[in-house]
């Protein structure tokens, strides 16, 4: 090895980086959002949902519900839940006794608030996504809200079970990924529900 | 459909379009680095920057081009880094710290990826395209160019040149990396992946919260990421975030990504070296080790043994609803056999077994099928020591593909292969026995053993995903994880370079009734086994007192 010959091509790579972050790091980005923002502008800005005329999030991005009216979505570790600007999951290991303790509170309290049996408490509804902003919960865990939320918002149950049906997508291709509820469409389909 | 039955055609479809992509990819990439012509664009290029597209390099002369062209990313991404708050749309963050700028340079350089950051909260706009993007490119194509030069290693005869370093990089951009970015990006986009430059703005919720949506130029930023096995995430969630992976389709396609370069290059390797044989040998023995250890995650993600997933009823701590179970031990598999270390699941809240197999992957020093580029040749490398070992046990003087295996050349494989353990296990040594560096973990016991050795695992191997229990922004974790990444990426990629460079030097000796072949099952076997038993060897002691007392307890 001999260093002015390290030099000389650390000068040579200097400005090949340099051309190629205007060509990869400037134009490939800008082309790509122009032409995505043409062709694809929904998509491109993030999928957004609006709610009388004003945005409410986006469709693909959890969001906290409290209270008995809402579905209410999975535990998150982003942040204080679905924080946007804290992505992320708990990270807690299979034999942590601190996760498990969490995962044993909210069963509990999701059987409470449910009135159902502790052991019918699906999976997604005791633990917290990767991402922390899960958009989706599990058709199990849906169903298992509908007799609550019917109360508190003094529909028939029929109706929001059937809401739920509606809202149930299936795998993908009928292989792909998971069965899954979207929360804020349900939520917000459940509001239209009751206006009408 | 049941979850298994749906599960297994996952994976069949993944496969499927592998297959389909191998042949046109694996052979277009052949042309692309061997042809004689060089396109209008590049001949610009080529005379704007003001290098010689006709010099053929010595091994010697090509060593430097990486290391000089790296040295020059390295600065110049670090002093973006720092210098962020100066730079337009940084969305008001401030530079970053000196330890952070260093370790994620570092880290985009060496094709890793390791982030001790969380891009949201971190990263401006500028930042991202212009400078970690940049070497999402940049880094895979020079992975992508000693895998080149090693491939010439074996099939030039009588000479001390390996190419052109400078035109190799150029053209895996432009003719390879680029084209199809641009075109995934795209699709990316129709599938739900964000591309805007807006600036967060709050809404208030549906249920009355008040919630941050971001924005980003994602999509064309996460179609290299996964291409180039970078991994690096625009957000910190990667690609378990819905910005990054809306949906199950998309992260299908993301996983071919991540797959179809370091598959179709084995191809590009048959083709080059004039017998497709070699090619199919090496690729069979990475999809048996990518087969092997997919079997073990997906058993151990399903059927989800230990404390918490058996009180859960599913291993589902840190997994999307969207995803389900399957898919993401499959993007797990996929993402830890190839340097990529994106992430659509936190691998610190797998199954003990599920999250011992995928450090497992990384330990075999990613090559099932490996990095792009880094993959083939450290499977190159490690065929030439079964070569090496098959020789010693029948008393004959090892050859690969015509090539004599001499000391000089088993001495160049030898380092290279204690390269990434040397900074793996001396960096964690180091991590383990301290008290200010074990504050940094979030388990205790055996699953913060766990963390350190998956995060020096991930470093040393260039990978970058993490167990990410550890909090790593500190400056003994950024800095020691920085040496592990350069260490790892860079003393290697000299290693083979040299060994390529002896190798082209031979004039290859022709093949006789006693040579062993390589292309046969019995080689490819062997092949395999020589890769575990390295990994084994070396790493056993260290996962018995981590992952395996995770898993048995």
């Amino acid at each position: 090895m001999n260093l002015v010959g390290l030099l000389r091509q650390s000068w040579a790579g200097l400005r090949v980086l340099l051309l190629f972050t205007v060509i990869l790091g400037v134009a490939y980005p800008l082309a790509v959002t122009g032409v995505a923002q043409v062709a694809f502008g929904d998509q491109a800005d993030g999928s957004l949902v609006s709610h009388d005329g004003e945005v409410v999030g986006s469709s693909l991005i959890g969001q906290p519900f409290d209270g008995a009216e809402w579905f209410h979505p999975r535990p998150s570790a982003a942040g204080d839940g679905y924080d946007t600007l804290a992505s992320g999951g708990s990270n807690l290991g299979p034999e942590s006794t601190e996760l498990l303790a969490t995962v044993e509170e909210r069963r509990a309290a999701v059987a409470e608030e449910n009135g159902v049996d502790p052991a019918d408490v699906p999976p997604d509804a005791v633990t917290a996504s990767g991402s922390g902003l899960d958009p989706h919960i599990s058709p199990a865990y849906a169903r298992l809200q509908v007799a609550r939320v019917a109360e508190a918002r003094g529909l028939a149950a029929v109706a929001v079970a059937d809401l739920v049906s509606e809202h149930t997508e299936g795998r993908i291709l009928g292989v792909l990924g998971g069965e899954r509820v979207n929360v804020l469409e349900l939520n917000l389909a459940l509001e239209d529900l009751e206006a009408s | 459909m049941s979850a298994t039955a749906a599960g297994l055609l996952q994976i069949a479809l993944l496969l499927l379009l592998l297959a389909a992509l191998y042949k046109p990819l694996g052979d277009h990439m052949a042309r692309v680095y061997t042809s004689t012509r060089h396109l209008a664009v590049e001949r610009a290029f080529y005379r704007v920057v003001r290098v010689d597209p006709e010099a053929d390099q010595r091994w010697s002369t090509y060593v430097l081009s990486v290391l000089g062209l790296s040295a020059a990313s390295v600065l110049f991404l670090y002093a973006m880094l720092r210098l962020q708050d100066h730079l337009p749309m940084s969305l008001g963050l401030t530079g970053l710290a000196p330890d952070l700028a260093w370790n994620t340079a570092t880290s985009f350089v060496a094709n890793t990826n390791w982030q001790s950051y969380a891009g949201e909260s971190t990263m401006g706009f500028t930042s991202q395209m212009a400078g970690l993007a940049v070497q999402n490119f940049v880094s895979g194509a020079v992975g992508m160019a000693v895998a080149v030069a090693v491939i010439r290693g074996l099939t030039r005869r009588g000479t001390d040149r390996l190419g052109n370093f400078w035109v190799d990089l150029t053209r895996g951009i432009i003719r390879i990396l680029l084209p199809i970015s641009l075109v995934l990006a795209l699709v990316l986009v129709a599938g739900g992946v964000i591309q805007n430059l807006s600036d967060t703005r709050e809404v208030t919720t549906l249920g009355g919260a008040v919630q941050s949506i971001v924005g980003g130029p994602v999509a064309s930023q996460e179609a290299i990421k996964l291409l180039g096995t970078n991994g690096g995430g625009f957000f910190n969630a990667n690609s378990a975030h819905p910005f990054e992976n809306p949906n199950a389709l998309t992260n299908l396609l993301e996983n071919v990504l991540i797959l179809v370069i370091p598959v179709a290059l084995t191809r590009t390797y048959g083709v080059m070296v004039k017998d497709k044989r070699q090619g199919y040998a090496v690729l069979t023995a990475m999809a048996v080790l990518w087969g092997a250890a997919l079997v073990a995650v997906t058993a151990a993600e399903v059927n989800h043994p230990g404390t918490v997933p058996q009180a859960v009823g599913s291993s589902f701590e840190g997994k999307e609803v969207r995803f389900d179970v399957w898919a993401s031990a499959l993007f797990a598999n996929s993402t830890t056999g190839t340097s990529t270390g994106a992430v659509n699941s936190m691998h610190a809240s797998y199954t003990g077994a599920g999250g011992g197999a995928v450090m497992l992957n990384m330990m075999l020093g990613e090559v099932s099928p490996g990095g792009v580029g880094s993959g083939l040749y450290g499977m190159v490398v490690l065929a030439i020591l079964a070569v090496f070992l098959a020789g010693l046990m029948v008393g004959r003087t090892p050859e690969y593909l015509g090539r004599k295996i001499g000391r000089h050349e088993i001495s160049l494989v030898a380092l290279s292969l204690l390269t990434m353990p040397f900074a793996l296990l001396i960096g964690a040594a180091i991590a383990a026995s301290s008290d200010s560096t074990r504050a940094s973990l979030l388990n205790d016991g055996p699953q913060g053993l766990s963390e350190i050795l998956y995060a020096f695992a991930s470093g040393a191997n260039n990978n970058g995903s993490a167990f990410a229990g550890l909090s790593a922004d500190v400056p003994y974790y950024n800095t020691a994880l920085g040496l592990a990444m350069l260490i790892g990426r860079f003393t290697t990629i000299v290693l083979v370079l040299a060994l390529a460079g002896a190798l082209a030097r031979q004039t290859p000796t022709p093949a006789t009734a006693g040579t062993l072949p390589t292309h046969r099952p019995l080689f490819v076997g062997l092949h395999a086994v020589t890769v575990v038993i390295v990994a084994g060897l070396t790493f056993f002691p260290a996962l018995a007192l981590g992952p395996i007392a995770v898993a048995l307890a």
